[in-house]
């Protein structure tokens, strides 16, 4: 099926290149590393390997070892060094090299990163990156196929987000970068292939910021990451059937900006999320939440939410029946218009 | 060809004692570690005599040592009279440093100015060395601040309460001195880190060692041993005594007499000067002993015996400089006098703020959360705030 393009604003054709998600991030890292020196990039494997997904390639060739650091292997040491590194006055980025290795750097993430800035009412700033692939689809063995997002996003002192397209990925890196805050940036590794194209003189759409990827009247389809181009697929198939999906790509999971989805419920009056991880106390669940409260009496059925089961990440032969798809999708759109 | 005996206990090292110490081990202050036999640094015994070591002697002139004396009695009358505040009721909490005084100050006045300190929550007297006030440490124990000094300005990281997170933060800091260019001659920059010998179990602190000994980074780790994790003595944390595990790391590590003040500044200066000209980092192993509970809520009388504290009282570490100081008649009873003054005055002051500290109002709730603006917790903001504004006379 041929995947409708997101509407990137005016282009000019010189400037114009085809982009992956993967090169996309890449070109922001580099793009954001010749901008300010304090930027650095750490992590494992990330120097002369270029990454296990290739998306730091080539920055230690052109930037040095003291600003490519491939780390000793061990994630609490990555974010705790950070820290240290920030408050010496360094933007450092780090890749955690999988989601499910995450968690040896929980701690520090949750009890310096988040909270430093709170602490010291502002003294000390906490300008990390901290890039994270995610999700499932690529036939991994255990802890390589996870999206531990709502953790994050549950966090204060944390903001979250995930790109879910090339352009997005450009561009929402090095606003990450710029960002004072500490920024959880979820890379939808499924997708680090798909293409788009790039102009990189046309002006950033907001980092925290939501967005309508399609319009639509019948019903409303919100999902970030991974799961966009499966809404904007499902979209696409229920044209084919005169249905009209609305689109929106969340791209900001903390602080949620959910403006656009309440103007869309209210205009659509059905609404279905859509996610990869566990539905239980998830970004979906606060959407729906948030939804039943500000868009009550709008809302012509329940919110439904189409998301990965509360088990562990399954066997890998099984994730194409874990995974939200398309047909799923519909389905759940099908029960909302029957309601 | 070695013998799986001296596999499992390598040249030097002592052989690993029973999990469960002997009554008279207890007694006899004598544990996994023991007291550091010829490898403890000492310049000043218990008893207040001079001893002279041959790698790590200091020429101290009468007019420091009484200036190191002064600092310890001053902390130690900041500690004793914040731990009666919280009795009476004015602190929720106190973590007392009774009995570690002359690791903090002999640490403390080993740094340069622009050397930066990462601590964990009980060094009160590194703050005093970095000219936080002790004022300013009340409002984390009072529950009304996290802290209110400046790190930057006072080369002193926050408290940090999680047990050895601040090792990393510290390896982190000094991995950008380095990278700074300010690692390499006298003139440069190193960063010391205190943690204690329950935090050594930590693999923050593994970590912290790996990150530090491959970056080459100018850091000092200061590990206070005070014998006790609240409850568990330091054999639940090792078989090795705490110093020989930087051999492991690949730098150098020293046990220092941490109830000696000589020896620990001493040390301490050494390893900051190794780490400012790029021989870093180092491992200091201060032995000490903590005189008081783990905090105000502990009771140490569950798990330790009386009699261990009375031998240790021996060897306090306040008690061998007044001695040394009065034999060498290099203070006379005016300058005691004057110390007990000055120490009464700061304790008056240090209650007279303490029973003054207003609370915080609901806003701090939200404040400085984010750097930059988050519209769902300004919305959550504006919302109680209203709500509280909602009662009478704008009060609950």
């Amino acid at each position: 099926m041929a995947a409708p393009a997101i509407d990137h604003a005016m282009s000019t054709a010189s400037q114009t290149q085809t982009i992956t998600i993967a090169k996309g991030i890449n070109q922001g890292l580099r793009a954001a590393m010749e901008a300010d020196p304090k930027v650095i990039v750490m992590g494992e494997d990330v120097g002369k390997l270029g990454g296990v997904f290739r998306v730091t390639d080539g920055l230690q060739k052109d930037f040095g070892e003291q600003r490519v650091l491939d780390t000793p292997l061990a994630e609490s040491g990555i974010i705790g060094t950070a820290v240290g590194l920030a408050i010496r006055g360094y933007r450092p980025v780090c890749e955690i090299q999988f989601d499910g290795f995450i968690f040896p750097g929980f701690d520090q993430i949750v009890s310096q990163v988040a909270k430093l800035h709170y602490r010291t009412q502002g003294r000390i700033k906490m300008p990390i990156v901290i890039r994270v692939p995610f999700g499932g689809g690529i036939g991994a063995v255990e802890h390589h196929s996870e999206s531990p997002e709502s953790l994050f996003a549950h966090t204060a002192g944390l903001k979250v987000v995930s790109c879910s397209n090339p352009v997005d990925a450009y561009w929402m890196i090095q606003q990450a970068i710029q960002c004072d805050d500490p920024v959880l940036f979820f890379e939808p590794k499924g997708r680090y292939h798909e293409k788009a194209q790039l102009d990189p003189t046309q002006t950033p759409y907001p980092l925290f910021r939501s967005r309508v990827v399609r319009t639509g009247s019948k019903a409303t389809l919100v999902a970030y990451g991974p799961k966009v181009r499966t809404c904007l697929d499902a979209a696409a198939a229920a044209e084919e059937d005169g249905l009209d999906l609305e689109v929106i790509d969340l791209r900001t999971l903390s602080p949620l900006d959910l403006a656009p989805v309440f103007d869309s419920v209210r205009r659509t009056g059905r609404l279905v999320v859509v996610s990869e991880a566990a539905s239980e106390s998830s970004i979906a669940s606060e959407v729906a939440a948030r939804v039943q409260q500000e868009c009550f009496y709008s809302l012509e059925a329940p919110v439904l939410r189409v998301t990965g089961f509360d088990s562990p990440y399954p066997p890998s032969k099984l994730e194409e029946e874990f995974l939200p798809d398309l047909d799923r999708v519909l389905h759940a759109v099908d029960r909302s218009l029957a309601w | 060809m070695s013998s799986p005996e001296q596999w499992t206990h390598p040249d030097g090292a002592p052989p690993a004692t029973a999990a469960t110490p002997t009554a008279e081990q207890v007694i006899a202050g004598l544990r996994a570690t023991t007291e550091g036999g010829a490898d403890l640094v000492q310049l000043l015994t218990p008893e207040g005599e001079r001893v002279h070591h041959p790698d790590f002697d200091i020429d101290i002139t009468p007019e420091e040592l009484r200036g190191l004396y002064r600092d310890m009695v001053l902390v130690r009358r900041v500690d004793r009279e914040a731990n009666a505040l919280q009795r009476q009721g004015q602190l929720g909490i106190w973590v007392p440093l009774l009995g570690q005084e002359a690791a903090q100050i002999g640490a403390g006045r080993a740094m340069q100015p622009n050397d930066m300190a990462f601590p964990s929550y009980r060094e009160h007297g590194v703050a005093w060395c970095r000219d936080v006030h002790p004022t300013q440490l009340l409002g984390i124990f009072r529950g009304t601040d996290h802290g209110t000094w400046d790190p930057m300005e006072k080369r002193f990281h926050p408290y940090v309460i999680v047990i050895g997170n601040q090792v990393l933060n510290a390896a982190g800091y000094a991995m950008g001195q380095r990278f700074d260019g300010k690692v390499g001659d006298a003139d440069g920059e190193a960063t010391i880190c205190f943690f204690g010998d329950g935090a050594t179990s930590q693999g923050d602190v593994h970590e912290g060692f790996v990150w530090a000994a491959v970056y080459d980074a100018p850091l000092v780790f200061f590990c206070q041993n005070n014998q006790w994790a609240i409850s568990e003595p330091t054999e639940r944390q090792t078989r090795l005594p705490l110093y020989q595990r930087a051999k492991g790391y690949g730098f150098p590590g020293i046990r220092v007499d941490g109830n000696d003040v000589l020896a620990t500044l001493a040390v301490t200066r050494w390893a900051l000067q190794e780490c400012r000209t790029g021989n870093g980092p180092v491992l200091i192993e201060a032995f000490t002993y903590r005189m008081d509970a783990h905090t105000t809520s502990d009771d140490p009388s569950r798990y330790r015996l009386s009699d261990e504290l009375e031998l240790w009282k021996l060897k306090d570490p306040i008690e061998r400089v007044r001695v040394h100081l009065v034999k060498q008649q290099w203070a006379d009873q005016e300058f005691f006098d004057q110390i007990q003054a000055d120490s009464d005055a700061i304790a008056a002051e240090l209650r007279e703020y303490c029973v003054n500290m207003p609370d915080p109002g609901p806003e701090r709730i939200f404040s400085n959360v984010y750097a930059e603006p988050s519209p769902v917790l300004d919305a959550q903001r504006d919302e109680f705030l209203d709500y509280v504004s909602g009662f009478a006379g704008g009060e609950h």
